[in-house]
């Protein structure tokens, strides 16, 4: 069991010290040039094959996002937000706009609020099968690779006739959307979307249930319920754990409330449970865009005027979505000034990376890859 | 300080050629003539039947097709060709670029995609040619605390081991490089040499991902060769011999995989771990350690082990089928008569100057071929059996691996040995027996 083994050692900084040279001890730096590790260096000290000491070392891609935002005005702003995450990048610029209509008091009309949550259903699905190509790639299963990566081209076409964009999209302004929806949108939409549902069925074939990953997953980086809670873990993870938590759900936004879906929870709260709940909450997408497109108003605008640079009063605000990886907030501060005075973007990636060294110490180093990217972690949204 | 490329134009190209073949032309011409001149006049030409026998005559007398037959049969039959062309090496190494080419094409329609599609006209076939060319042109970059003498050592050692384990290999009746009656024994030793190639580029390397690359392929290959050789044994027991030839010719009839499905399991699962493929590339799993034992080589060093590795699928794949599926064992399709009249007399090359008494015959027996068919068919079937995997499973972890080798093939290859043993004793199988 993690933790227990080895006493862990919390008063070391990583990549600052001169450690003593050891026998028995190796240290590993996996990243930031390593098949397995994204874009941020994970210092790791093995004894023969138990890793002892992890040091999760992110920010090689730190962007200066929030100050950059603090020199555009509110509408500027869009396109430079969704760069953390651009797979995501609907949900990343929903609580901003989320949060900007309620500081400026406007309200969104029904149809835009529709289609805002279409394409967010949309985008956690292009998000989450990238993600489960690279869990695939990691584990050394190589067509679970290739399979997300050519079916998330569905979802990229539909999001590609909604807004014009592949995959920087920057469709969700305050006030709506950018524009309208194509007029063939409905049939089109429906079709692609029973078909990526077969599709998702048959992961379950050649990943989910192949013995080998479960034999490789289970009762690998358990994180328990009381964990998963202290240590402020979201989305996936929390759910993984047992704890029933979906911002969908508990603080519905647009027209979420609406709308018939479940949220899915698994107790085990291992690697293979954290594998499994993206994939079931693409499941639970597919419905929800079912049934948006059947409630959806067939017309009406979708955008409100706004004035060149809107001025907000001096407030602030603070809205969150659930994103493809959990909860996302972003809390903007106005200062009468049509810039925000302050913008902090509260990252899901950043608060599951908390969870790293607690699971991967006194783990096998084989186990090292999955219970990493089982965490659901995108490196470039945790530096922002 | 940067080089700037010079730009590519085809006249400098054509100036360059045509340039060195002018050069070449002159020093032929002015040294090369003169010097075969001289050496004609101090050769005495025989002179037979009232010709004399010049170099011209004499490679007229060689492509004669009457005398080239026999001495084309004649070089089939020396060591050389053995070791180089068929049995040996050309040919394993013939059937590693067919598989490296089928392995790319098979997982990309398993995977949905098209696989090496634009080197060569049809499908990509030229592609292996390409990363050949790429690997052989790239730097060969070692690191500065590596051990040199070894870590150039390995690779080599390791083509040459798996060579070595080809050439073990009988393909078809007469037909193998080293026919030697301990064969399965020979086989054995080569396998317990690839460990210690693979701990030794490692421990050479001078680096850490390599180290526990190596470790962990040690680990591995000696936990899996302990169940391979005993899931051999039966083999042995049943057959009384060790040579490998005569182990094809006990299954005339039927092939030991009839008798011992759990030999041939085990035997098929050791092969897996030995050749480092899905599920069991531990020593090469790049998201754990980068490329394992493999990582600090670059360049024909990476294409040596690469060669080595498809060398080594090859052999296991054919010692399956000599083992357990019956070698060159199967129905005749080929016809049994020779099609048309190739047979040839023996042949006495120019009598008198040069005696070379060649036998006559075929150039290769009906049976000879017959058998080859049969045995490539099955050797293929194997290896792709041996690749499909890759697109199935992902990779199993090393506690769980050793777990495997240890507490269940070793086991299950008892089991063979005891069903072997009831099958002796009872008087089925084996010498005297009723089968």
């Amino acid at each position: 069991m993690s933790g227990q083994v080895y006493p862990k050692d919390t008063k070391v900084l990583p990549g600052l010290q001169l450690e003593k040279v050891d026998d028995r001890i190796m240290t590993l730096n996996v990243g930031p040039q390593h098949p397995g590790s994204g874009h941020m260096r994970i210092i790791i000290k093995v004894d023969g094959d138990y890793i002892v000491h992890c040091d999760p070392d992110p920010g090689y891609v730190h962007r200066g996002e929030e100050k950059m935002a603090e020199y555009r005005n509110y509408i500027t702003n869009i396109p430079h937000l969704e760069r953390p995450v651009i797979h995501d990048s609907c949900n990343i610029l929903y609580p901003y706009c989320l949060g900007v209509e309620e500081l400026l008091g406007i309200e969104v009309s029904e149809r835009a609020k529709y289609i805002r949550v279409i394409a967010a259903e949309l985008n956690r699905c292009v998000y989450i099968q990238y993600w489960l190509a690279i869990y695939g790639i990691f584990l050394g299963h190589s067509t679970m690779f290739m399979w997300p990566v050519g079916d998330r081209e569905l979802m990229i076409d539909l999001l590609d006739k909604m807004t014009g964009a592949r995959v920087t999209h920057a469709y969700f302004v305050p006030g709506g959307v950018r524009n309208d929806i194509p007029a063939n949108f409905e049939d089109m939409c429906l079709r692609q979307v029973n078909y990526f549902e077969k599709r998702l069925k048959e992961y379950a074939d050649v990943f989910y249930d192949n013995p080998i990953l479960i034999s490789r997953t289970k009762d690998t980086g358990v994180l328990s319920r009381e964990d998963a809670i202290k240590l402020g873990t979201t989305g996936s993870v929390l759910r993984a754990s047992g704890v029933d938590f979906d911002i969908r759900k508990k603080e519905p936004y647009d027209v979420y409330e609406e709308l018939d879906f479940q949220t899915n929870v698994l107790k085990e709260g291992d690697s293979y449970a954290r594998s499994k709940i993206p994939w079931l909450d693409m499941l639970e997408s597919c419905r929800i865009i079912r049934d948006a497109l059947q409630k959806m108003p067939k017309s009406g605008s979708v955008r409100v005027k706004l004035k060149p640079k809107p001025k907000a009063g001096d407030t602030e605000v603070y809205r969150r979505v659930e994103s493809g990886r959990g909860s996302l907030g972003m809390h903007i501060v106005s200062r009468n000034n049509p810039q925000p005075y302050r913008l902090k973007i509260s990252v899901p990636s950043f608060r599951n990376l908390i969870a790293m060294p607690h699971l991967l110490t006194g783990e096998k180093l084989g186990n090292l890859p999955p219970v990493y990217w089982s965490l659901n972690y995108w490196p470039v949204e945790a530096d922002r | 300080m940067s080089v700037i490329a010079p730009k590519f134009r085809l006249g400098y190209l054509i100036k360059g050629l045509t340039d060195n073949i002018f050069w070449i032309i002159v020093i032929l011409t002015l040294v090369g003539l003169p010097v075969v001149q001289i050496v004609l006049i101090y050769i005495d030409f025989p002179i037979i039947d009232g010709e004399i026998w010049n170099p011209f005559r004499v490679l007229d007398a060689i492509t004669h097709p009457e005398r080239a037959l026999p001495l084309v049969k004649s070089f089939m039959q020396t060591d050389f060709f053995k070791v180089a062309a068929f049995p040996g090496f050309g040919f394993a190494a013939l059937i590693a670029a067919a598989t490296i080419f089928v392995e790319r094409k098979l997982l990309a329609k398993l995977q949905l995609r098209v696989g090496p599609f634009y080197c060569g006209k049809v499908e990509g076939i030229l592609q292996l040619m390409a990363d050949g060319l790429k690997l052989i042109s790239k730097e060969i970059i070692i690191p500065a605390k590596a051990d040199k003498p070894l870590f150039w050592a390995a690779p080599v050692l390791f083509a040459a081991t798996a060579g070595a384990f080809v050439a073990l290999i009988p393909v078809a009746p007469g037909w193998v490089v080293a026919d030697i009656d301990l064969g399965l024994l020979a086989v054995f030793a080569v396998i317990g040499f690839f460990p210690i190639i693979t701990i030794v580029s490692a421990w050479s390397a001078n680096s850490k991902f390599p180290f526990i690359g190596g470790i962990r392929a040690l680990y591995q290959m000696v936990s899996f060769e302990i169940p391979l050789i005993l899931s051999l044994l039966g083999i042995v027991m049943l057959t009384g011999t060790l040579n490998l030839m005569e182990i094809v010719e006990s299954q005339a009839s039927f092939p030991w995989i009839i008798f011992m499905p759990i030999g041939a399991i085990v035997f098929f699962i050791c092969i897996l771990a030995e050749l480092e493929r899905i599920p069991f590339d531990l020593p090469e799993a790049e998201s754990e350690i980068v490329a394992g034992w493999l990582t600090e080589f670059s360049g024909m060093m990476y294409g040596l082990v690469q060669l080595g590795s498809y060398l080594k699928l090859y052999a296991f794949a054919a010692l399956f089928v000599v083992l357990f599926l019956g070698g060159w064992n199967g129905p005749w399709f080929y016809p049994m008569e020779p099609i048309a009249e190739v047979i040839t007399d023996g042949v006495v090359l120019m009598p008198g100057a040069l005696t070379l008494e060649i036998e006559g015959g075929l150039l290769f027996s009906q049976e000879m071929i017959n058998g080859l068919i049969w045995f490539v068919l099955k050797t293929v079937g194997v290896i792709l059996v041996i690749l499909i995997p890759r697109g199935v499973f992902p990779r199993i972890r090393i506690d769980l691996l050793l777990q495997i080798g240890w507490y269940k093939l070793i086991v299950l290859a008892f089991i063979n040995i005891f069903i072997a043993l009831a099958l002796v004793y009872s008087g089925i199988i084996g010498p005297g027996g009723i089968l």
